[in-house]
């Protein structure tokens, strides 16, 4: 018994494996480079919030005060850009993603292991590039580039911007081609489609958006850069273009961006709701379908941004139409993962605590779709606050809450270390509050007319925009907080073991960390159904 | 705080009701959906709360009829909010017969107005109470959006082309106006304030300021100071065509089709004259004015071939004085002109 102890604790794993600098900068491991891409998302997210603490500061008065009008343009357009493609469409694919997929199909790594690596140098790559136009002295554009404004007027840096975005898109096409031939053909034996955990029924669904959506984006931007050096006539009326084709090209592109930042989410969330309740994921099939379905639909909704942008009215009507489609898987899947919680054994640990917020929250933002999808509706809240309000609530209520949910319900796993239950707890709830209390004001001012990318404004929209950096200092704490108790965790969390939340999925049948090349042996799949937990009965018995 | 509350029920124009009757029936509705949905979340979490550390809990996968009902049952309510804001969109976009034209034209970072009557101004736009206004709108540089909460309307603005927005203000106040759309630097300094007037205070704030006559007279002037009248004279119909009863007619094209002969496409005329070229008609005829004619010039441009027609009865030329002579016209005639096309404006 003591000697089986003592192998156990001499036995390698991915983080035991190799020593130094280089065994990470040229690690094919997936799990590795997963937490490559753990620290250079934080890195970008931190700083994306910086930019959004300075916003909200300046917006504290009516008056510009703290900022030049120009300093706060380039301030939203930088965090726009950090944050959609430099923290978000990276984010729970790029870690999450890349350290489970393996795991959870009982395969010893990615499909093609090297192009993770690349596709890892290729997003800092990009990455340095737009930091670069930063420090030039940023860009002003908004995150959006509208032409002819991007193409014809700005004079800041809007060709080295463009540039670092299309060269992080190809890392994007990269993972997600990689996901997609790695669960087509790495399933252990027995694995069929229907015996996988929704993680990678979302995973798939926001990795076809990932390969057929961003090349569009590439020559979008493409095109805005040859207008730019070249004076082109392609966007620019002056020069013969039309500045709505850029609006259609580039929304082609970014509303399926949305689901592909929010994919990932439901995917974790989707995971932790069976989890803490001990129970199968309610109406398996319907979920599994209805991220397919997101993904197709989500295709044919882009016109949607641009019902006041000169579109024919006919064209509206049919977007509005779909818009409201699209809707309906989304509401499946809530009503769902609620249903899971019924009569199953909850526990209130931390990734239950952001599951549950996660659910508030995107209600709030997929109820505030249905209201910007009305199109007489839209007309009056087009382009204000009230838009801001809502995909904040869908990005950072939906997508940044399930990744934190993630990282701490997977954390024991990549790890092997727990985290501290109550400090965690604590800050889940700091983070909830702080969010209602920094967007749900911008709501009202969305509705009262308060346009966004407004460096001053009218006095009367002051009390509404104090209450909202109130919350976002709050907000601040909440993040703050889970990056210094998740370092200090990693060094003095106790040992978690291979299955602390006694959950079911190939990824905790093996040792926490896990070895290099994840099982020791290759895992046969012998349950009918995914969320198996009648074969955990024995495992819960030995507690 | 209370005059936000104030501001946020107030319903300025005649479609503004209508939005508020729908953004309070969604938000019943929402509310309803959300707190139930929270206080199941809740409830579940307390009353299935795990009681002994090695517990299960039910293992139920599916229920049809559940998973059925809501997924039809949002659809169907989905279905109706598709069909109010359709309909809202009709209302509001559509303009009713009988409004009030007048251009606007936006740059980086100011609005221009130009009433039919004459006056311009400047981020203010002063007009009657309950009357429909409607206008046509353009830019010089990059898109803007013309936004005015109080009357729950917006529309983009773009360069290279005209869209159009209407409103009825409902009661005389002063409302703000933003650009919605971000264009640069102090696109956040690019706003305004409309001013709603009794109809009688607007008649005279119409006649306190009109020092350069109406815009259709302006449009004359240009019309000779651009050589436009040098061909499209009314006594010699040989390369060019006659502009009398010209506007919003359909026009046959040289390639069959027909258009409408509309601002745009008017505009268009200055912009690219070879497209579009009328039965009848010769191509490289017409010089392009594109950076010769200033955004400005060809509302006003426009203003004057509205008043030459196209009310039948009216082919006569709308001034003696501008018809005449293909040198361009006695100066005193000019301002007979503007008055008689001012008259005819005003009778549309």
């Amino acid at each position: 018994m003591i000697e089986t102890a003592v192998v156990q604790t001499v036995k390698k794993n991915y983080l035991t494996e190799k020593q130094g600098i280089l065994s990470w900068l040229f690690s094919t491991d997936h799990k590795r480079i997963a937490i490559l891409y753990t620290f250079s998302i934080t890195v970008f997210f931190f700083l994306g919030g910086f930019f959004a603490l300075m916003m909200r500061l300046e917006l504290l008065s009516p008056t510009s005060w703290l900022v030049s009008v120009g300093t706060y343009n380039k301030l939203f357009t930088m965090h726009g850009i950090i944050m959609v493609w430099f923290f978000l469409i990276p984010s729970i694919p790029g870690t999450l993603g890349n350290f489970l997929i393996p795991m959870m199909i009982g395969a010893k790594d990615l499909a093609f292991p090297k192009l993770n690596l690349l596709s890892w140098y290729i997003y800092m790559l990009g990455g340095l590039v737009t930091v670069y136009a930063l420090f030039r002295g940023g860009v002003d554009t908004g995150w959006t580039f509208y032409t002819p404004f991007s193409t014809s007027y700005s004079t800041t840096y809007v060709i080295s911007a463009a540039v670092g975005i299309l060269i992080a898109g190809f890392s994007s096409i990269i993972t997600g081609l990689n996901f997609i031939a790695t669960i087509h053909r790495m399933r252990a034996p027995g694995l069929t489609w229907f015996r996988l955990p929704i993680f990678i029924w979302s995973m798939y669904a926001s990795s076809m958006i990932l390969v057929l959506a961003t090349p569009v984006l590439a020559i979008t931007l493409l095109m805005v850069a040859v207008e730019r050096i070249f004076q082109v006539g392609i966007f620019d009326p002056a020069l013969g273009g039309d500045p709505v084709l850029f609006q259609h090209m580039f929304w082609f592109y970014s509303h399926p961006a949305v689901y592909i930042m929010v994919l990932p989410g439901m995917a974790v969330i989707s995971e932790i709701f069976p989890a803490f309740s001990r129970k199968p994921l309610f109406g398996y099939k319907a979920v599994a379908f209805s991220s397919i379905a997101i993904a197709v639909i989500g295709f044919l909704v882009w016109g949607h941004h641009m019902f006041v942008a000169g579109e024919s009215a006919y064209s509206a009507l049919a977007f509005s139409f779909l818009s409201y489609c699209v809707a309906v898987p989304s509401a499946i899947k809530v009503f769902n993962w609620t249903a899971t919680m019924y009569k199953g054994s909850v526990s209130w640990d931390t990734p239950m605590l952001y599951a549950i917020g996660f659910v508030g929250l995107f209600t709030i933002g997929g109820m505030t779709g249905l209201f910007l999808a009305a199109l007489g509706f839209d007309v009056h809240v087009h382009d204000t606050y009230f838009v801001i309000a809502h995909f904040h609530y869908i990005m950072v209520g939906g997508t940044v809450m399930a990744f934190l949910g993630g990282v701490h319900y997977w954390w024991p796993k990549v790890s092997g270390k727990m985290y501290p239950e109550g400090i965690a707890r604590l800050s889940a709830l700091v983070v909830f509050l702080g969010f209602n209390l920094t967007f749900f004001p911008q709501f009202v001012l969305g509705y009262l007319g308060m346009p966004r990318r407004y460096a001053a404004y009218p006095p009367e929209f002051q009390m509404l925009h104090v209450l909202s950096t109130a919350g976002a200092s709050i907000l601040g704490v909440g993040y703050v907080l889970p990056l210094c108790y998740l370092i200090w965790a990693w060094h003095y969390g106790r040992d978690a073991g291979p299955n602390p939340w006694r959950a079911t999925g190939l990824e905790w049948k093996t040792e926490s960390p896990p070895p290099t090349h994840n099982f020791e042996v290759t895992p046969i799949v012998t349950a009918e159904q995914p969320y198996d937990y009648e074969a955990m009965k024995e495992e819960l018995q030995l507690v | 705080m209370t005059a936000n509350v104030l501001l946020f029920w107030e319903a300025a124009s005649s479609v503004a009701g209508e939005v508020n009757a729908f953004f309070v029936c969604m938000l019943i509705l929402c509310t309803v959906v959300a707190v139930g949905i929270a206080s199941f979340l809740i409830y579940c979490a307390i009353r299935y709360h795990r009681k002994a550390e090695n517990e299960l809990g039910s293992q139920t996968r599916y229920n049809i009829p559940a998973e059925t009902l809501w997924t039809v049952v949002p659809f169907v309510l989905f279905i109706g909010m598709f069909i109010w804001g359709a309909k809202m969109y009709f209302d509001i976009v559509r303009p009713p017969d009988n409004t009030i034209n007048m251009y606007v034209v936006a740059k980086q970072w100011m609005w221009k107005v130009q009433h039919p009557e004459g006056q311009r101004e400047i981020n203010e736009l002063h007009i009657p109470a309950g009357r429909a206004v409607k206008l046509t709108m353009t830019s010089e540089d990059v898109i803007h959006s013309f936004f005015v909460p109080a009357f729950r309307t917006k529309q983009d603005v773009l360069p290279g082309r005209y869209t159009t927005i209407w409103f009825a203000a409902q009661k005389p106040g002063k409302y703000h106006l933003f650009c919605a759309q971000y264009c640069g630097t102090s696109h956040s300094g690019m706003i305004g304030w409309i001013y709603v007037m009794n109809p009688r205070e607007y008649q005279a704030w119409l006649t306190e300021g009109a020092a350069e006559g109406s815009l259709a007279s302006t449009g004359e002037k240009y019309f000779h100071q651009f050589g436009c009248a040098n061909c499209h004279n009314f006594t010699n119909q040989g390369r060019c065509p006659d502009l009398r009863n010209l506007y919003m007619r359909p026009v046959q094209l040289t390639t069959g089709q027909t258009v409408l002969a509309d601002d745009s496409y008017i505009r268009e005329k200055l912009r690219d004259p070879d497209a579009q070229i009328p039965w009848g008609f010769a191509s490289n005829v017409m010089p392009n004015f594109t950076g010769i004619v200033s955004e400005d010039q060809i509302v006003a441009l426009i203003s004057y071939i509205k008043a030459l027609g196209p009310a039948p009865g009216t082919l006569e030329p709308a001034s003696p004085g501008a018809a005449p002579g293909p040198y361009g016209a006695q100066p005193a005639a000019g301002a007979t002109g503007a008055t008689k096309a001012k008259s005819q404006l005003e009778t549309r």
